[in-house]
């Protein structure tokens, strides 16, 4: 008798750290809030409230991360399940601002006749009358503030789990809605609900893998916890076989977010099919806080085993990079232009991922390859996300003008908006003085010092590649013939004005005076166990 | 009293690009008023520090400041005898363009007054890097100076002109990016033996292992060698000179190119001295092969714009010629070389653009007769070509034969052989002024005018410095000495002692 309530007494109830936790909590409450909203309040209310309430949380969160890293205290919260150290402060410091800057993108309504991207009823079948009567009605779907929040969340708690199971619910958690955001296009719907479906059915795929390498992980050191892992690593007690299945599956998992070649595959359909401001959401955000995970893992519960998963990684940085940039060339819709350059950018990340240039080696006083990352995750968001803003202003009747034909001659017709999307195709492109020069530096640096030179070199030449298709662009967009049946550049409400001069803003300062948000990144420090 | 002079130089035409473009778009004659004043004040500018410049060797006008300082990257700028020659040459070409080039940008594919702007643009850009004393700060600068000329030669040239503009920007950029690689390993070697930096001055200290100095410079050489252009990365050079305007041209041949030979003289020879020395075998044959090959297609074309092109590949393999020689007489007589280039292409381009404006045709064929009804036009066409052709009295003469003389001391047969290219231009200049400006008044040809004030305006500095420089060379070569002197030092070569020494005269 006695014996049973044992367990009970000791029951000491965890240990949660509200206080470093509470970016993360502010985001996730005010998400729940939304949803609330969303079944109490009347519904010309919801846009407005729900907008404020997601721009209040990303703001407040966003302070929050700044007085914690102003603290810099580092520890691992929720009894070593979450761990809040420089990096992920950093990360939840920037995927917060990108996300309110996408926020503003989806609250745009001025430019589709004072109706969002976003469909008006998701379950009218796309062509129907009922369809027709939601349009007329200006009904929309608000819900979008709430599943963005979700997200942005799932994100912030992906990049700084410190346990394999709560990376795979963090995943989860991001995961779902932006299967949804991704089907609620208002225009073009067919295409938009094929994106969900491809991205939802793969995702699942690459789900699995990663929750089977997580089972063979726990078989191998007995433990979920990345620091766990790395003790059973370093004291090599389980069978190699497991380990090194496990870190192949759970590394195409992660890829899969990446976008790495040859797990790549989602990311053009999904990205020309999604709502244009989802798009960019999801290439800036999500490319983040995979990233980071994919470094998080790699670094901290399989740094021991590095020599096995290095050779894999060189293979696929090169991969990346290389196939990144060709396919490139040969597309033909905006799009699915920047969802293979977004490929081709995670392929120069993979570089500074794989030269291990860590602090502390005592082999070098340069750059870290954490910090090269965390600066080129800075540097390609802000534009990545201005220029998916700049997509969805050039319209024509059928909404979006999406295809490069189309933007022929848009130089002439507005030489601002060309301007802008010219500067920001320059910085991907890698061109000194705009914020993608420096990043590129950063990562091309970090990689060599960690020995990877060759991958610089095959990085350069992608670069070159990858500049062609960027020119072709600036070449169709300046030095072409304006078309009789040119689109129109639709007049931009204060929202995507704001996002877009924030994006440039961004691109430029960080091209000239890059130093602040690299010492930033450099006070990141390593990730801690 | 560190005033920032260069800052000043620097700031000043982007200034003046930023004004330009604020000028309304109805008053395209104010914008090139304002264009063009600003350009005559930077000359000014120019001429006062050139008239401090004390020729003592090392930097001078030096400024620096922390830019980036995870990267070691500085705002570093100063000018030795080397930069400051070429920042006149950007300051002096600068207004010539822009006055010879005033009614040229009307076609183009925008405003008269962005053509005025680029113009003023590049030149910021130019004068920084000719002054850049940070690799980092080069480098970027070096990259920047595409996007002008890019939209210089896409907006405003001929038909295929954004063939060519692409063409050029994927060279450069196939070079630039390469150069790099080599900026990053730079980094690293720095930041292992300690805090990084880009400073020159810091560079210069380190000790690179054979290996990786070889490579180094090879990502560096290759970059300078596409920009210069030599053979065989040249073939952009034609396209974008022969499409883009005749002061487009100027400003890619005269300035940009230069930038070249200048990153060989400063960054190969500065920073990887050994590796210089070693590559100098197969540095100096591809110098000679792109003498020998720009002057016999040269000869070949039907094209003027495209012909002046071609000789300067061959006048380039010379400039590349006599930096590799290693001898003081070659470096000196290459950096003169880049100065007198600058002008007397500057004048053959120019010319040539008079010419084919008054006409609508390049083609030499259209041509004849020219003579004896423009007879001023001929003249200045004539003096301009005898002028790169290198004939004696006239500037280009002396920096060609220092450089073959200081080549000679060294390596005789290149020296030799390089003697050829010398011929081959009398022969290309003379063909081109024979087919197009004597003979028989080939129909169309009847009615072209002479050249008016504003033209000969423009051509006249260039032709009293070809004269002047060519008499009385030596205060450029004074401020070109120390700035030698102290690269060959760095590389650790002397002059070889010649074989019979100049003695006292025998009594």
């Amino acid at each position: 008798m006695s014996a049973m309530l044992l367990p009970l007494a000791d029951f000491t109830a965890p240990k949660i750290e509200y206080n470093e936790l509470a970016p993360l909590l502010v985001v996730f409450g005010a998400a729940c809030v939304g949803v609330l909203v969303e079944a109490f309040l009347p519904r010309p209310l919801r846009h407005l409230v729900q907008l404020a309430i997601t721009v209040v949380a990303v703001v407040v969160s966003g302070v929050l991360t700044g007085i914690l890293m102003n603290g810099k205290k580092e520890l691992l919260a929720a009894q070593g399940a979450i761990s809040v150290d420089g990096p992920a402060l950093f990360t939840w410091l920037i995927l917060l601002a990108l996300s309110l800057i996408s926020v503003l993108l989806f609250a745009e309504r001025s430019i589709d006749g004072g109706l969002s991207a976003f469909a008006g009823q998701a379950a009218a079948v796309p062509g129907s009358e009922a369809e027709r009567e939601g349009t007329a009605a200006r009904i929309e779907h608000t819900e979008i503030f709430p599943l963005t929040l979700f997200a942005v969340g799932g994100m912030m708690l992906f990049a700084a789990s410190n346990d394999l199971l709560v990376l795979f619910v963090a995943l989860e958690v991001f995961s779902l809605p932006l299967y949804l955001l991704c089907g609620l296009a208002r225009r073009r719907r067919l295409i938009s609900q094929e994106a969900a479906m491809k991205y939802f059915l793969l995702g699942a795929f690459s789900s699995a893998f990663l929750l089977f390498g997580i089972a063979l992980l726990y078989g191998y050191a007995g433990t979920m916890s990345l620091g766990g892992i790395a003790d059973a690593l370093s004291s090599d007690t389980g069978s190699d076989t497991i380990l090194l299945a496990g870190t192949g599956l759970l590394g195409v998992g992660l890829l899969f977010k990446v976008g790495g070649v040859p797990f790549h595959s989602w990311t053009p359909d999904v990205y020309q099919g999604a709502p244009t401001p989802v798009t960019g959401f999801m290439a800036a955000c999500t490319k983040i806080a995979a990233f980071v995970g994919l470094m998080r893992v790699f670094y901290v519960a399989l740094g021991g085993s590095r020599w096995d998963w290095a050779p894999m990684m060189w293979i696929i940085a090169i991969l990346t990079m290389v196939v990144g940039s060709i396919v490139a060339i040969t597309q033909t819709d905006v799009k699915r232009m920047l969802a293979y350059s977004s490929i081709a950018h995670a392929g120069f990340l993979l570089t500074a991922f794989v030269g291990l240039a860590q602090a502390g080696s005592g082999v070098h006083n340069g750059i870290t390859s954490t910090q090269a990352v965390l600066f080129y995750l800075v540097s390609y968001g802000f534009p990545t996300i201005g220029a998916f803003a700049v997509v969805t202003l050039v319209r024509d009747a059928g909404g979006e003008a999406t295809h490069l034909s189309r933007w022929a001659g848009l130089g002439k017709k507005s030489p601002l908006l060309a301007g802008i999307f010219a500067f920001f195709l320059l910085s991907f492109a890698g061109i000194p003085l705009t914020a993608g020069f420096t990043g590129k530096w950063a990562v091309f640096s970090a990689a060599w010092t960690g020995g990877a030179w060759p991958l610089v070199v095959v990085a350069v030449l992608s670069s070159l590649v990858a500049a062609f298709f960027y020119v072709r662009v600036i070449v169709l967009m300046f030095f072409s013939d304006l078309p009789a049946d040119a689109p129109d550049v639709a007049l931009p409400g204060w929202q995507t004005t704001s996002a877009v001069a924030l994006g440039l803003a961004a691109t430029v300062v960080l091209g000239l005076v890059p130093g602040p948000v690299l010492d930033l990144a450099a006070r990141a420090g390593e990730f801690i166990r | 009293m560190n005033i920032g002079w260069l800052t000043l130089l620097l700031l000043l035409p982007f200034v003046g690009a930023v004004a330009t473009m604020l000028v309304p778009k109805a008053k395209a004659l104010t914008a090139k008023q304002v264009a063009l004043g600003f350009s005559l004040v930077t000359l000014v500018l120019t001429a006062i520090v050139a008239v401090g410049y004390h020729r003592n060797g090392g930097e001078e006008y030096a400024e620096t400041h922390t830019w980036i300082k995870a990267f070691g990257a500085h705002y570093a700028l100063g000018l030795d005898g080397v930069g400051i020659v070429l920042v006149v040459l950007t300051a002096l070409l600068t207004p010539i363009v822009l006055i010879a080039s005033w009614n040229d940008a009307q076609h183009g594919r925008w405003s008269e007054k962005s053509f005025f702007a680029w113009i003023l643009g590049l030149e910021a850009l130019s004068i920084g890097v000719f002054s850049a004393t940070d690799v980092f700060l080069f480098y970027v600068l070096f990259e920047a100076t595409l996007i002008p000329m890019y939209f210089l030669i896409g907006g405003f040239g001929g038909p295929q002109r954004s063939y060519a503009a692409v063409k050029f920007l994927l060279y450069s950029l196939l070079g630039g990016l390469l150069m790099l690689a080599s900026v990053v390993g730079l980094y690293v070697i720095s930041a292992k033996a300690g805090e990084p930096s880009y400073l020159l001055s810091d560079l210069m200290k380190l000790d690179i292992s054979q290996n990786t100095e070889r490579w180094l410079f090879l990502g560096f050489f290759f970059a300078f060698a596409v920009k210069a252009p030599m053979v065989p990365f040249h073939t952009w050079l034609p396209d974008a000179a022969g499409e883009a305007t005749p002061g487009t041209s100027v400003l890619l041949v005269g300035i940009l190119d230069k930038i070249g030979t200048f990153g060989m003289i400063r960054f190969c020879l500065g920073l990887f001295p050994n590796a210089s020395e070693w590559a100098t075998p197969v540095v100096l044959v591809l110098a000679l092969i792109s003498v020998l090959y720009g002057a016999l297609l040269a000869i070949g074309q039907t094209d003027i714009k495209r012909l002046i092109a071609y000789t300067s590949i061959s006048h380039f393999g010379f400039i590349v010629m006599g930096i590799f020689a290693l001898t003081s007489q070659g470096l000196t007589g290459s950096t003169l070389y880049m100065f007198n280039h600058g002008l007397s292409t500057a004048a053959l381009f120019l010319v040539a653009g008079y010419l084919i404006s008054r006409r609508g045709s390049a083609r030499i064929a259209d041509y004849g007769g020219v003579e004896k009804v423009a007879p001023v036009l001929a003249g200045t066409f004539l003096f301009a070509g005898l002028s790169s052709l290198a004939l004696p009295g006239l500037s280009p003469f002396i920096s060609e034969f220092m450089v073959l003389a200081g080549t000679f001391s060294r390596h005789k047969v290149i020296a030799v052989i390089a003697v050829l290219g010398i011929v081959l231009a009398a022969l290309y200049i003379l063909l081109m002024y024979q087919r197009t400006m004597t003979g028989p008044v080939r129909d169309g040809i009847e009615k072209l005018k002479d050249l008016n004030a504003r033209e000969v305006l423009a051509i006249a500095p260039l032709v009293v410095l070809i004269i002047g420089l060519g008499i009385f060379p030596k205060p450029v070569v004074d401020i070109i000495k120390p700035a030698v002197d102290e690269t060959m030092q760095r590389v650790g070569v002397t002059d070889k002692a010649p074989q019979i020494p100049v003695t006292e005269g025998q009594k």
